[in-house]
């Protein structure tokens, strides 16, 4: 008899907020400075120091709230996390346990197969570790403390994923909704975004989840995706082999594409939670609370209502366009810099401009191209100043170079003829060499106008511009 | 003119009777001639405090003075100071220099004050008998063979001695009033809030409170004023407004009634008890009504002091790891025996003992029966002492259950050592303000009326301080060896 396993996905996301401060202190969270060079007496737990919240990162946590309809909690309480690690300046991380700020909400995520409903159950707030980097000295450990104390919230998901596509379809849509928000740079290649993952199986039918193992600090959509699969095939081995599934923490290898065990100086953890007597609960008024709802940004599923009733696009068009914040700000700047059509603009910026992105791996916010340059290459294809397959050529060239599209047009010498004089002249040379078809036509052979066009074209080396030429051969056909 | 009073100092300084240069000095000879024998300070900052007593000097001379110009001052030995050692009594901090000033050094200096050394102090602040100070005891002045109270014995020692004028201190269980106590001077500790904790190394930091010790009640209103303050480095503190403490300590007169627990007179020593109803008796005659009340749960307060004490220290003291400034154990194999070897090192057998209390009280499966049960005997203690400040102005009784004891005497017994702290606990877990002054003698050693109040209510017990010092000279006595 062969049992069937289904497989249950639960994540804990960790989000950078992009404060300018700590958030415990006054020192800058930016990212890439010189070693222990943004790391104040607070942040390197110095004696005698004290935490003093920042209210922005109370501010962007409410926000985060707001956006999944959860309850902000009036008085949530800080506690302290307690466990040794040298990355870990005061032996103890300052988070929320019991009484977090944001709990309940739930998100809707999209997968080819099903759209569902997430439910999330709580988000905190608490502050980041250093980092210890074990390959730059032999034997010996480095620390950093310039992370220490970059606020996080950490948002936890109930067990509601049934794969790996569900679940990064959770992450983006999470990732997505915080740039929306702007409360995080969802950096994945500088740690601001990353993700645990819970991941069990159980026999189908059955309600009870199986034992479960978290994979820690995932930090790439491919590599949820790959952990959780793996994880997901290494748990079903086990089970078929009558084999229990350990309960434990464990680490993707990239490299490998496996997950193993961490070393157990993680085990048999007993935090010591309790509430941080330096900080005082986190009184959020119902005043504040009007005041974030009235100043929160437009959300992901707001534009989508909005780019629908606005731009008559298509809803695959509108999915792309507005799954990511700052592609949609582009494409609605483009629509402000020049009198193009939006289907058109759509088109472009979808196939032709994310295509280039992926092909260098590059994600939509980090695109150099303006909106005005952009608006300027569309707008010169809509005036037939250059045809689409010199657009394209144009448009990779803008990406190489950063230059201007009417600069690249001049000097790759790409623009129509566009002159009528100038036409005026190859039609007239056209008509004159092939009087007999001119003759033709006129005895009313009206096919032949397509023969006369090309030939145009072919003298002009393929500069001229189809539209006018037309204009000008149906003028002179005319007569 | 070391039997002088701050206030007295200021006048001096002021009319220029005496320079800051001359006062600084005379105390720093004096510091160099007893203080062998007291052991009361670990750092002596005498090149520092001459260069400030220049300064105070020189502003005295265009008329720029602070309410504390020219002062000496001595600074227990656990606020940072900028450039100096602050060790917190512990070798795990023996050659620990800061970065920064606490808030109360800074508001301090910024009043013109000159600190004159950092004084010897119980390990981490966890003793009442500065006996487990990695520096050596400290020794009663009245008694060289008593300890002379703790943690803040350094302080107390110091200003009894008349080595200084005024010392700061902290108090978590009674760190100032016991040594006030058992030293026959007035230690003074704040409502919880009142005074930064920002830069004062941390103990148990919903129970820490920076206070002072000085010969008088108005001297105490002078410092306290200059000390307090919302501090936007420490969320607890308050932003409550500053009264001028001591123009409300020389006139406030709205004070009628005053309670006696029967709690503090249960089982209290005879020759205690004595003193204390002579006390009472002073008081009665200068019209104050002083009425029995019932403080039933303070009783419990030894037990959740020791609880949420050790609790709240044994996180604190994580950060003393070795890894990044403090003692750090030489010839280790991995981090895992860095941390063990320079913590087993680091710490003493005190602390090392309320770490592992603090740890085993905040465990999965044991913090519901320890941690958050002493909370509610906190919030039933508070609770109390609400009620009764609805019945009466202020609380008063002993501060210690006795007088100094013998050095070495209790250092094996934890228990009868955490029981000094009895009267004074409550209030900490309260955030009470109260005061310890002298109230007389029992066996040539001084004891103290411990003065409690209501929350922010500063002025009222030290305006009852001041009149009972109008009426009586306890605070006036020397010990005879330093007079």
């Amino acid at each position: 008899m062969s049992t069937e396993f289904v497989s249950t996905i639960g994540l804990e996301v960790h989000v950078q907020l992009n404060t300018k401060s700590k958030i415990f202190s006054a020192a800058s969270t930016e990212y890439g400075a010189e070693p222990n060079t943004q790391a104040c007496a607070v942040d390197l737990g110095l004696p005698g120091v004290l935490p003093v919240l920042n209210a922005e990162a109370v501010k962007m946590a409410i926000m985060f709230g707001l956006a999944i309809n959860a309850k902000i909690e009036n008085n949530s309480i800080f506690a302290r996390k307690n466990y040794f690690y040298p990355d870990l300046p005061k032996g103890y991380q300052i988070s929320q346990y019991e009484i977090p700020i944001v709990s309940g909400g739930s998100i809707e995520i999209e997968t080819e197969e099903i759209k569902k409903i997430i439910n999330i159950t709580r988000a905190h707030l608490e502050e980041d570790a250093g980092k210890s980097i074990h390959d730059l000295f032999v034997n010996e450990t480095a620390i950093d403390l310039n992370r220490a104390g970059t606020p996080l919230i950490e948002i936890v998901s109930e067990p509601e994923m049934a794969n790996a596509k569900e679940a990064v379809s959770y992450l983006k849509t999470i990732h997505s909704l915080v740039r929306y928000l702007d409360i995080s740079d969802g950096n994945m290649q500088e740690g601001s975004f990353r993700c645990d993952a819970n991941v069990s199986l159980r026999e189908k039918g059955s309600i009870q989840l199986g034992t479960r193992t978290e994979i820690k600090n995932l930090n790439s959509f491919k590599f949820v995706e790959q952990a959780i699969n793996f994880e997901i095939k290494r748990q079903g081995k086990l089970l078929l082999n009558n084999q229990n599934v350990v309960q434990e923490t464990r680490l993707y290898d990239p490299q490998k594409n496996e997950t193993r065990p961490m070393r157990s100086k993680e085990e048999a953890n007993d935090y010591r939670y309790f509430p941080d007597p330096d900080l005082l609960p986190v009184e959020i008024t119902e005043e504040t609370l009007t005041k974030i709802r009235e100043n929160m940004p437009e959300l992901p599923h707001e534009r989508k209502t909005r780019f629908a009733d606005q731009y008559n696009l298509s809803e695959y068009d509108i999915g792309i366009l507005t799954s990511d914040k700052s592609l949609s700000i582009f494409f609605e700047a483009i629509l402000k810099e020049r009198d193009i059509d939006p289907k058109f603009t759509a088109n472009w910026v979808i196939t032709e401009l994310l295509a280039l992105a992926n092909k260098h791996s590059i994600n939509p916010q980090d695109i150099t191209i303006t909106a005005k340059d952009f608006a300027d290459l569309l707008f010169s294809i809509k005036n037939n100043e250059i045809s689409s397959k010199q657009g394209k050529s144009v448009l990779e060239k803008m990406w190489e170079s950063g230059d201007n599209p009417s600069s690249i047009i001049k000097s790759a010498g790409l623009s129509q003829i566009s002159d009528e004089d100038e036409l005026n002249k190859l039609v007239d040379n056209v008509l004159k060499n092939h009087y007999k078809s001119v003759e033709e036509y006129k005895n009313g052979k009206e096919k032949l106008f397509g023969f006369f066009v090309g030939a145009v074209m072919q003298e002009s080396e393929g500069k001229a511009s189809p539209q006018i030429v037309s204009k000008i051969l149906k003028n002179k056909l005319k007569k | 003119m070391n039997e002088k009073t701050l206030i007295e100092l200021r006048e001096d300084i002021r009319s220029k009777k005496i320079s800051s240069t001359e006062l600084t000095k005379f105390y720093l000879n004096r510091i160099r001639k007893h203080d062998k024998k007291l052991n009361s300070f670990i750092t002596v900052t005498e090149e520092h405090a001459l260069n400030r007593a220049k300064i105070a000097d020189a502003e005295i001379a265009k008329g720029e003075v602070k309410k504390l110009t020219g002062i000496p001052i001595a600074q227990k030995d656990i606020f940072c100071t900028k450039g100096v050692k602050t060790t917190c009594g512990s070798k795990m901090l023996s050659n620990f220099i800061s970065p920064y000033d606490a808030t109360v050094i800074e508001k301090l200096n910024n009043e013109g004050s000159i600190m004159i050394g950092k004084t010897n102090m119980d390990e981490f602040a966890m003793g009442s008998s500065n006996e487990t100070s990695h520096f050596g005891n400290v020794h009663n002045p009245w008694d060289l063979k008593c300890v002379p109270g703790g943690s803040s014995g350094g302080s107390a020692a110091s200003v009894a001695a008349g080595l200084t004028p005024c010392a700061t201190g902290t108090d978590t269980g009674g760190s100032i009033r016991q040594p006030a106590s058992l030293t026959g001077i007035c230690g003074l500790k704040p409502t919880y809030g009142r005074v930064s904790r920002y830069g004062m190394i941390a103990f148990a930091s919903s129970l820490d409170q920076a206070g002072i010790f000085a010969r008088t009640a108005e001297d105490c209103a002078l410092l306290l004023s200059c000390m307090s303050g919302y501090d936007s480095k420490d969320s607890t503190s308050s932003k409550k407004d500053i009264p001028d403490y001591l123009e409300e300590c020389r006139n406030l007169n709205s004070t009628k009634k005053i309670g006696v627990p029967v709690e503090f007179l249960q089982d209290l020593d005879g020759g205690v008890a004595k003193v204390f109803h002579e006390a009472v008796k002073e008081l009665e005659k200068m019209n104050y009504e002083i009425v029995d009340i019932s403080l039933k749960s303070s009783k419990l307060g030894v037990s959740a002091y020791q609880v949420v004490a050790p609790a709240e220290c044994s996180s604190n003291l994580s950060r003393y790891d070795g890894v990044r400034f403090g003692h750090r154990a030489d010839n280790v194999k991995d981090i895992s025996e860095l941390y063990k070897k320079s913590r087993s090192e680091g710490f003493g057998n005190e602390v090392k003992r309320r770490i592992l209390v603090g740890t085993y009280a905040l465990s999965a499966g044991y913090y519901d029966a320890y941690y958050l049960k002493a909370q509610k005997i906190r919030s039933l203690i508070s609770s109390e002492f609400n009620a009764a400040f609805k019945n009466v102005d202020l609380i008063i009784g002993p501060t210690a259950p006795d007088v100094a004891f013998k050095i070495g005497e209790k250092l094996n017994d934890p228990i009868a050592m955490y029981l000094s702290d009895v009267y004074t606990v409550s209030t900490n877990l309260a955030g009470l303000p109260a005061i310890s002054i002298p109230m007389g003698f029992k066996n040539n050693l001084p004891l103290g009326l411990q003065v409690i109040g209501n929350h922010f209510e500063e002025s009222r017990l030290l305006s009852l301080a001041r009149q009972f010092q109008e009426v009586t000279d306890w605070h006036k006595r020397q010990p005879g060896e330093f007079k």
